[in-house]
């Protein structure tokens, strides 16, 4: 099957379309890559919890052939968590947004690092609020504009991938929307990892956005997305070459910053507890 | 040993009887995080649901206790969670979530004193109304509140029946007092309470519209992961469960989940009636205070008053027709309540005039007194009341 019909298959036929997504937007192209992730992994649909919370990325659970979810603001992953401890055998994927995920879901996300349950969490940063039109979220650069940062935004903003390792997530991973095939890979690797893996993927709003900080369409936020991603890889390289080489202002790395396999997973974890206690009694 | 005919005895408290009871109805996923007066539900099950085969999981707040509680419902686990007032408040986001989505699920409430950090280890009664009114926009909710460390258990049961039944979020709304009492109790036979499981899709997947409109108010459930691919979102919705704001759709699915309680029956409407017979004077009460008037009942009929009770066990829905008969039949209602007046309001409200009211309220983080109580309760029917003050009161 071609790409664009593997894709087309994992769509709900009887969901009016079309989505509520703008033109432009980077959220099909996401939603694209994730289903053919799920198709590469040969994941049966009717196993799959495909959760979210509030927000543009959070209807895109709406338009996907699985068991979907589509929570309150911040709280995808606390709803993901029951859904998996009660039935650990399904394989629960998230989408969140920047602000989803960091501002009002941040409490949920760093404990979800820390437990280290068996789930996969996609967060689209767009850095902003798109769908309330536009205010600056926890990742809304320095200078920045946006509806509620009519001056530039003073806020200091997170990176989201740093946070996953501080709070000790065991899969840490950054693409972009550009980036197609590689985010398509990273997805899939996300998924088949047994713990909690964080997939950042640095995507762009032009409607709320890009319109107010000088871009003159998506095309020019998506060329910056490839402009602006610096591998892992080729980022070691070059410090390796150069102690004193850093990153530029709005440069970013991509890649899989952690792959942890040793550390044990949450529902295992908690299995065997179960086990060893009812071998006991 | 030859098995005793007997039944269990247990030296259980309240909470700990909430617990149990929970177990009883097959609670297999507790999600939740420690608040005082309430801990004990939650110390039991990470004792004991890992050794039957069940989840327990201590969740980072109550928000996402909540939260968990219906995403494992979702995955056909019958879930509970407890709590107290101020966790109760966090809870009300995805309470209102659960409704909205049709979830069962029991969320415990063992009030405390209020508002915010109140009185953590003593006794109130100030959060009927959030139980009813907590979460934002109009939803349906069961509220069932029990008077002792027995009902504690079954009610629990029930409130698990109820959820099952009705798809919908149950509160058991404990207090202090009847969670922290302890009493003997017999332990029912595992079958002597019936248990309602929820209603499974049997139609083939391409078939199932997990909102329908049925006749008995109820679409069947679907587990995750059986088969059945539908969605679920807090947003209004159609019968399939996708998103809509078409005026008609709308109107249909918050009309429909609204009704779905109204198929009023003795199942969901549990009350008691004490010494009401003859009844001239009336107590509607609940909870601990309900509790205490038994003694307050027999003070007052010692002094030649007939007095009698309407004790709410279902508190919401509104038991408005055995408040309606109370209004013909007594002369006056007294409503006390460990609050300024909550379910009084509503008695107030349904009695149109027909009798007095009188409100009583303690807020002191203490139990009324049975016999202040019958003391003002004798002076007011009496007459001989010297001041129109209907605060009892406090000093003990």
């Amino acid at each position: 099957m071609s790409d664009q019909a593997v894709t087309v298959s994992y769509l709900r036929s009887k969901k009016k379309y079309p989505s509520v997504w703008c033109p432009g937007c980077s959220l099909g192209t996401i939603m694209g890559a994730l289903l053919r992730a799920v198709d590469k992994l040969e994941i049966p649909r009717d196993d799959i919890v495909f959760a979210s919370g509030i927000g543009c990325t959070g209807r895109m659970p709406v338009y996907t052939d699985f068991n979907t979810f589509h929570g309150t603001h911040g709280r995808a992953l606390a709803f993901a968590t029951g859904i998996k401890m009660a039935k650990p055998r399904l394989k629960v994927i998230l989408a969140m947004g920047d602000g989803d995920s960091t501002a009002i879901g941040g409490n949920h996300f760093i404990h979800t690092c820390r437990r280290n349950l068996d789930l996969t969490a996609i967060v689209v940063n767009n850095n902003i609020y798109g769908m309330t039109g536009g205010q600056f979220s926890p990742t809304t650069p320095l200078n920045h504009f946006a509806s509620t940062a009519p001056h530039g935004s003073i806020d200091p903003p997170f990176d989201i991938c740093n946070l996953a390792q501080g709070t000790e997530a065991t899969y840490v991973a950054r693409t972009t929307s550009y980036h197609v095939r590689p985010m398509q890979k990273i997805i899939a690797d996300a998924i088949a990892h047994k713990g909690f893996s964080v997939v950042e993927i640095m995507s762009h709003c032009y409607t709320t956005y890009g319109r107010r900080n000088g871009f003159k369409d998506p095309v020019e936020m998506m060329k910056q997305e490839k402009e602006n991603a610096v591998t892992l890889k080729s980022y070691e390289k070059k410090k390796a070459e150069d102690a004193s080489y850093e990153l530029e202002p709005g440069q970013f790395l991509t890649g899989v910053f952690v792959n942890d396999k040793n550390r044990p997973e949450y529902s295992r974890v908690y299995a065997d507890l179960s086990a060893r206690l009812r071998e006991e009694q | 040993m030859a098995k005793s005919r007997k039944k269990e005895l247990r030296f259980y408290s309240g909470n700990e009887a909430i617990a149990y009871g929970a177990l009883y109805a097959g609670c297999d996923f507790f999600g939740g995080y420690p608040i005082t007066p309430s801990t004990e539900v939650a110390e039991i099950m990470s004792e004991e649901q890992p050794k039957l085969g069940g989840a327990f999981i201590q969740m980072e707040d109550e928000i996402a206790s909540m939260a968990a509680i219906v995403g494992a419902s979702l995955a056909g686990a019958k879930s509970m969670t407890a709590t107290s007032g101020p966790g109760f408040s966090l809870m009300q986001e995805n309470l209102g979530f659960a409704a909205m989505v049709e979830v069962p699920c029991v969320s415990c409430n063992v009030m405390r004193g209020g508002p915010s950090t109140g009185l953590p280890t003593k006794v109130g009664q100030g959060d009927v109304m959030q139980t009813r009114w907590g979460t934002h926009g109009d939803h349906p909710i069961i509220v069932l509140s029990p008077d002792c460390v027995a009902e504690s258990f079954t009610l629990t049961v029930k409130a698990f029946n109820l959820a099952e039944r009705y798809r919908t979020p149950v509160v058991l709304l404990s207090d202090e007092i009847i969670g922290h009492m302890s009493e003997v109790i017999a332990l029912p036979e595992p079958g002597e309470i019936p248990l309602v499981e929820r209603e499974a899709p049997d139609m083939p997947p391409d078939w199932y519209k997990p909102f329908e409109l049925t006749s008995h108010g109820v679409a069947p459930l679907a587990a995750y992961g059986e088969g059945y691919r539908y969605h679920v979102t807090g947003l209004t919705h159609d019968e399939y469960g996708f998103p809509t704001s078409k005026p008609a759709e709308a109107d249909r699915m918050l009309r429909g989940m609204m009704g779905k309680l109204n198929h009023h029956d003795d199942e969901l409407m549990l009350y008691e009636e004490i010494q009401l017979e003859d009844a001239e004077v009336a107590i509607i009460a609940y909870g601990c205070t309900s509790l205490v008037m038994h003694r307050t009942i027999y003070a007052a009929r010692q002094q030649g008053i007939k007095l009698g009770m309407l004790r709410l066990i279902t508190i919401w829905p509104l038991q408005d027709e055995a408040i309606n008969r109370l209004c013909e039949q007594v002369d006056t209602i007294f409503v006390p309540e460990l609050n300024m007046g909550q379910i009084s309001l509503v008695v107030e409200r349904l009695n149109r005039g027909r009798t007095r009211v009188i409100p009583l309220n303690r807020v002191d983080g203490e139990l009324f007194n049975p016999y202040d109580v019958a003391a003002t309760i004798i002076a007011k029917v009496k007459g001989d009341d010297i001041e129109d003050d209907t605060t009892i009161p406090l000093e003990i």
